[in-house]
């Protein structure tokens, strides 16, 4: 069961926040607001009298309005074919075309949301397509307007129009259920906050009386653990070296621009940034992944741009990636199995060129002992573990070998504390043995408190560079947005 | 893989044996509608499978169809579909046979005729399924597409190259024709079978070695373990250090080289040419005992013999007025559902897995943190 | 608010940008490729290419293989891969066998159609509901179907008057109809053997004179497609399923609803085709579809998955079928005439800047050009080879232009999307 004993109550023409971890909950209750979910028992009850929400359609009818953080859009449509999708205006057996780009242009008027009916979505970006979908959910004359985590695409400047159109709906007598884990931008948009933990609702807080710190320690549901390193342990010895490294998309624009840094042994480099600034782009280009346009990757002294992942991972990078069920483990396969994932080629997974799997199985036991992988047994299919478990079982994977660097994105997105406490430990352990790591994260208390070095990514260059002791997460913020005054800027 | 428990033995087996009994009861209902007593029907063939004819020819069928599942197999492993076998091996057996009947084969020694023709099969059948591999990761084609359109041409070029003018002759005594015939020489002697006027295949110990090296490839060597992660989950087998490309291009080879052995069970041990009635449509029921037998080595050899039994005992029924088709039909209900039947267990394995790792560490996952 | 300040980090989504082109650009390429063939038949001497004749039986040999195509469509658009097209056609074919001879072509068509639907439903069965891979439950369509029908016609036509274990009984035609008047009139200038103006007037002559009632209603099925599919509430609703059905669902369409229409749908036109093809062969016959439906997926592809591009792919395959029966001049003359093709492919792919497909399709294009100038026939056996080779041309060398529906070939659950 994921959620029980939820109490929201939200007050007409306001914006109410609904603020947890990841995993509180939150998407299941609006699911089950929006009539994607039944619930097993309870009430909905929209301006007093209960109502029944079995499918979107039902939510739709009442007035509820929902835009997903996964945007909802088909790329191959139109923006007017989107947005009338379900709710087309007809005129004799066909779609009104006519009175639905007239519609389409009126509400776009009305809340400043520029949008162009005739555009194809595919040729749209970020923040167009949110409006889209922001028109979508009014075009249908929803009251009430669901938006699960929308600024977690959003760069600062489009947050800050966003919150312009949420104040101008607000104004019109809209109701706004706003989700996130993103506490000042809570406490600066919402009217009523409530607090969600381990699918429940655990408090009811007007933005008044809270403080950050005091709304993140009612998410978490204690103290937060706080990452801290002790002693520096930075060497004199580079281990990665990175050189004028661009990589460019498709489409000929450089999504890295000429990036350069040092990695030395015993340093954790942080790289903070709004997601989408090129940190993907940059792991994939260090890990092979992705081909260069220009610029030198030095392993030890080695040069590596030309080789293969494959040939990365031997020469000792260990890789945890951004998206453990994508990229991190084969779900279906066993414990034992995951093990091997990324070390084909080496001991004790393989002798020459075939497996070994009693040695493969030895080393899983090891793993599952020493980084405390909660399992029955190492015959089970990772998908049966839980998240925190297949990520330590990943970090114990990427760290045998004795790797010389370590490039961890987002290493405890989506684990729970106890999970993301022992990999900070892990990560500090192999640290003191001279290991080197790159550390990507969204978490600006995790990249403050594990790194040794800080830099910050910005539209794929490197703008500015901090010492993690005497930066506070405000400056890492603004810097990001390219608002900062913290480094050089281009 | 690892420890074999009663539970999994159990829900290996529940959906085959499902399929099979659904399959069976279609065609019981489908025979009573069409006022054909099943039981007499069901009773005649099995009665037939106790002459050791029937068994003989059964285990020569299940040899053919043996190999076509290996090479779909293969491609199967890595969400590669190889529809197109049945051209690769149509291909193959046809210039293997023209290769092993040219008349300047015959100063070699039988053993280095055979293997060269073996080889020739081997390297044809890699070549056709090269082109849908190379399509595919140099211009993105879908193997599905490429596979059904080389079949086609493969029909096409196999006409054109089976004319007189070419590299055929007449065959004796009839309209037909076909490559030359091999000689003595080029031949792989059958096993008697006690009891049987029909041979067993000789290479039947040929499916024997491919079904030991494809089951030894995936389960104990790097490139079956890249194989198999690149099918589970491409995007991790990318990180990894996989490259998708290049396991894409061998394991189409590798699956075409296998495809190229489908025809040559008949064409070295019984017919000695390729004619014009050289079975067709091989391909396809690989693909059917692939999927029966979950692209497992054991699994598929059950299925091939299934489908091998099937098809023969099915020769009495024209006998007693029932068309032999109806042996078609369940062979059809039997893949559907086959598939559906996995595809049920498949979801009902991973919620007791999940109950069980829920269990033993007191607390219960929920759905979403399943889906994650 | 403006659209300044959103460059950040986000411009990995945009696309190059695709307008969209108006008839009059498709009408131009019409006539210049008719320009084409016409210098190419002045050049040959190979009247045949354009003769009312040839076209006529093109047209006759492309309806079954457009309605594959459209069916493929359907199906596709709504994002379910069809490869059980031919086992539909093959129950088509028996539908129309049985029905047709004991009541006449009409009824047998209709009972084509059902059957061909009740094949899509299964497919529909297997995919939507179970969520099979619909390669797999395509091929298990394909391997049962013939079996079915075998075991069904040696039942019911083995006895029955001019049938046979492999085939029906005679099936009686559709009325055909012409144009009046016109025949005769582009039948003159036809024979006038002018430049273009006697190549058009073939084309019109054979597209007008003495047409199948079913070629009719092929051609309304297809226009009917079009407005459905693309002007219609329903048609909107079963492209988004294709699309992106959790965009769909969220908007509270009902997903599995529409992808059953769609591929019965398919299933339905597919079944139209098999028939077709049995009341315009007189008869059902065993192995009677000949892998169409795989050429019909085929014209889809090379129709980018619209139906003026599936009929121009299918009107194609069904010209390279009938030249097949016309003469070996005419074929040879295909030969110089996909040389031309794959030139112009390879100005067009010069222009992208997509310098190495170019070059790969001047080297094909030449080397046809050679093949045609140092020969004086091509072997009858390689022309069938023709729809299948064009298509793995054009997939490989004019990929980029394809528009895929994007949710194609991939499982759906509700309540399981973001």
């Amino acid at each position: 069961m994921a959620n029980s004993d939820v109490n929201v109550a939200v007050r007409t023409g306001t914006v109410h926040a609904l603020v947890g971890e990841n995993g509180a909950g939150k998407s299941t209750l609006m699911k089950i607001l929006y009539g994607m979910q039944r619930p097993d028992e309870g009430t909905i009850s929209i301006d007093g009298s209960p109502t029944d929400l079995t499918t979107p359609a039902d939510a739709i009818a009442v007035g509820i309005g929902m835009v997903h953080q996964h945007f909802m859009l088909a790329d191959n449509l139109t923006v007017l074919e989107n947005v009338v999708l379900g709710d087309e205006p007809r005129s004799g057996g066909g779609i009104d075309f006519k009175a639905a780009r007239t519609k389409i242009k009126d509400i776009s008027a009305r809340y400043g949301l520029g949008v162009e009916p005739d555009r194809l979505v595919d040729e749209l970006g970020v923040g167009e397509r949110q409006r889209v979908e922001i028109l979508k959910v009014l075009f249908r004359g929803a009251r009430i307007l669901i938006l699960d985590e929308p600024t977690a695409v959003l760069v600062p400047q489009e947050v800050d129009e966003l919150f312009g159109n949420l104040r101008e709906l607000k104004s019109e007598g809209l109701t706004i259920l706003f989700i996130s884990h993103k506490l000042d931008e809570v406490l600066s948009v919402a009217d009523d906050i409530t607090v969600m933990r381990r699918g429940t609702t655990v408090a009811s807080v007007s933005p008044g009386e809270v403080t950050a710190r005091q709304l993140a320690e009612l998410m978490v549901g204690s103290a937060l653990p706080v990452p801290e390193l002790r002693e520096s342990t930075v060497t004199e010895t580079p281990v990665l070296e990175v050189e004028g490294l661009t990589v460019t998309s498709p489409d000929g624009r450089a999504v890295l621009d000429a990036m350069s840094f040092t990695i030395h042994a015993g340093e954790v480099l942080g790289i903070a940034g709004v997601e989408g600034n090129g940190q993907a782009e940059l792991v994939e280009a260090l890990m092979g992944i992705r081909p260069l346009q220009s610029g030198r990757i030095m392993l030890q002294d080695k040069d590596i741009t030309k080789l293969s992942t494959r040939k990365r991972r031997d020469a000792g990078v260990g890789y945890v990636p951004e998206d453990r069920h994508r990229q991190g483990v084969l779900l279906e396969a066993t414990l034992w199995e995951n093990r091997i994932l990324g070390h084909q080629t080496r001991a004790p997974s393989a002798r020459g060129l075939l497996l070994n799997r009693a040695g493969a199985r030895a080393d899983t036991e090891r793993i599952v002992e020493e980084y405390d992988v909660r399992t029955p047994s190492i015959d089970v299919a990772a998908a049966s573990l839980s998240g925190g478990n297949q990520q330590k079982l990943i970090v114990g994977r990427e760290m045998s070998g004795d790797p010389v660097l370590l490039i961890a994105s987002h290493p405890t997105r989506g684990v729970d504390v106890g999970a993301q406490a022992a990999i900070w430990e892990q990560i500090r352990k192999a640290r003191a043995e001279h290991l080197a790591v790159l550390l990507i994260s969204a978490d600006l208390d995790e990249l403050i408190g594990m790194s040794d070095s800080l830099a910050v990514i910005l539209r794929g260059k490197l703008v500015a560079s901090y010492d993690p002791t005497a930066v506070t997460p405000e400056e890492l913020g603004s810097a990001m947005t390219g608002a900062g005054d913290g480094g050089p800027h281009d | 893989m690892g420890r074999i428990s009663l539970r999994s033995v159990g829900l290996g087996l529940a959906a085959p044996v499902g399929a099979l009994v659904f399959a069976l009861l279609v065609c019981g209902v489908i025979l009573s509608i069409t006022g054909h007593p099943p039981f007499s029907v069901a009773e005649d063939m099995i009665g037939s499978l106790e002459r050791p004819r029937t068994i003989a020819n059964s285990l020569n069928s299940a040899t053919t169809y043996y190999l076509s599942a290996v090479a779909v197999a293969i491609g199967f492993k890595m969400r590669l579909f190889n529809i197109g076998v049945d051209g690769q091996y149509r291909l193959a057996a046809m210039l293997a046979a023209a290769l092993a009947g040219a008349s300047f084969m015959e100063s070699l020694p039988s053993v280095v005729r055979i293997l060269l023709t073996i080889l020739a099969a081997m390297l044809v059948g890699a070549v056709w399924s090269g082109i849908a591999g190379f399509l595919k990761v140099t211009r993105g084609v879908s193997e599905v597409i490429s596979t059904i359109m080389l079949n086609a041409i493969a029909t096409a070029l196999v006409a054109f190259l089976l004319n007189p003018d070419r590299l055929a002759v007449t065959v004796a005594g009839s309209n037909n024709i076909g490559t030359a015939p091999i000689t003595e020489g080029g031949q792989v002697p059958g096993i008697p079978y006690s009891g049987s006027s029909s041979d067993v295949y000789g290479l039947v110990a040929l499916a024997a070695v491919v079904g030991v090296a494809y089951w030894f490839m995936l389960n104990r060597t790097r490139f079956g373990f890249d194989l198999k992660a690149t099918g589970e989950s491409e995007s991790a087998a990318v990180a990894s250090g996989v490259n998708v490309k290049k396991m894409v291009l061998a394991s189409m080879l590798l699956s075409g080289a296998v495809a190229g052995l489908v025809g040559l069970p008949q064409l070295l041990g019984d017919s000695h040419s390729y004619a014009l009635d050289f079975p067709a449509g091989l391909g396809f029921t690989g693909i059917a005992i692939a999927l029966l037998g979950r692209n497992h080595p054991i699994g598929m050899a059950f299925a091939a013999f299934l489908w091998g039994a099937l098809d023969q005992t099915s020769n009495v029924l024209d006998l007693s007025g029932v068309p032999k088709e109806i042996v078609v039909i369940m062979q059809g209900v039997i893949v559907l559902s086959v598939v559906i039947a996995y595809e049920l267990v498949r979801r009902y394995k991973l919620r007791l897995e999940q109950r069980d790792v829920g269990r033993a560490l007191g607390t219960t996952k929920t759905p979403e943190e399943v889906q994650g | 608010m403006t659209a300044s300040g959103l460059a950040v980090g986000v411009q990995d989504t945009v696309a190059p940008s695709r307008r969209r082109r108006s008839p009059m650009i498709y009408f131009a390429l019409a006539v210049a490729a008719l320009v084409v063939v016409s210098l190419v038949r002045v050049l040959t001497g190979a009247g045949n290419l354009t003769s009312s004749g040839t076209v006529a039986a093109a047209l006759t040999a492309a309806v079954p293989i457009a309605l594959a195509g459209l069916a493929g469509l359907w199906s596709e658009r709504a994002g379910v891969i069809n490869i059980g097209l031919e086992g539909m056609m093959v129950l088509g074919t028996f539908g129309a066998g049985l029905f047709g001879y004991q009541y006449g072509p009409w009824v047998g068509i209709v009972a084509g159609v059902a059957l061909g639907a009740v094949g899509g439903l299964i497919h529909a069965v297997a995919t939507v509901t179970f969520g099979v891979d619909h390669i797999i439950s395509g091929v298990a369509i394909t391997l049962a179907a013939p079996g079915l029908t075998l075991f069904l016609a040696k039942l019911y036509f083995t006895d029955a008057p001019g049938g046979g274990q492999k085939q029906s009984p005679p099936i009686e035609d559709v009325p055909h109809v012409s144009i009046p008047g016109l025949s005769t009139l582009l039948g003159d200038i036809e024979q006038l053997q002018w430049f273009f103006v006697s190549d058009l007037a073939g084309l019109l002559r054979g597209l007008t004179t003495d047409v199948s009632l079913l070629t009719v209603v092929a051609l309304v099925l297809f226009v009917a497609t079009a407005y459905a599919l693309w002007r219609t509430a329903f048609g909107l609703r079963l492209r988004s399923c294709g699309e992106a059905p959790f965009a769909a669902e969220s908007l509270g369409v009902n997903v599995y609803k529409y992808k059953y229409a769609a591929i019965t749908m398919s299933g339905a036109l597919a079944g139209l085709g098999g028939a077709i093809l049995a009341v315009a062969s007189s008869q059902f016959r065993d192995g009677q579809t000949g892998g169409r439906g795989y050429i019909g997926l085929a014209s889809m592809i090379f129709g980018n998955w619209r139906p003026g591009g599936v009929a121009a792919g299918a009107g194609l395959f069904g010209y390279t079928d009938a030249m097949q029966l016309r003469g070996e001049g005419a074929v040879h003359a295909l030969l110089l005439l996909l040389g031309i093709a794959l030139l112009v492919l390879a100005v067009v792919q010069l222009r992208g800047k997509r310098y190495a497909v170019a070059s790969v399709a001047t080297v094909i294009g030449v080397l046809f050009i050679v093949w045609f100038a140092l020969s004086d026939q091509v072997p009858p056996e390689l022309v069938s080879a023709a729809p299948y080779v064009v298509t793995l041309l054009v997939l490989s060398l004019a990929a980029q232009r394809l528009r895929v529906p994007k949710w194609i070939g991939r499982t759906y659950r509700r309540g399981e999307g973001g």
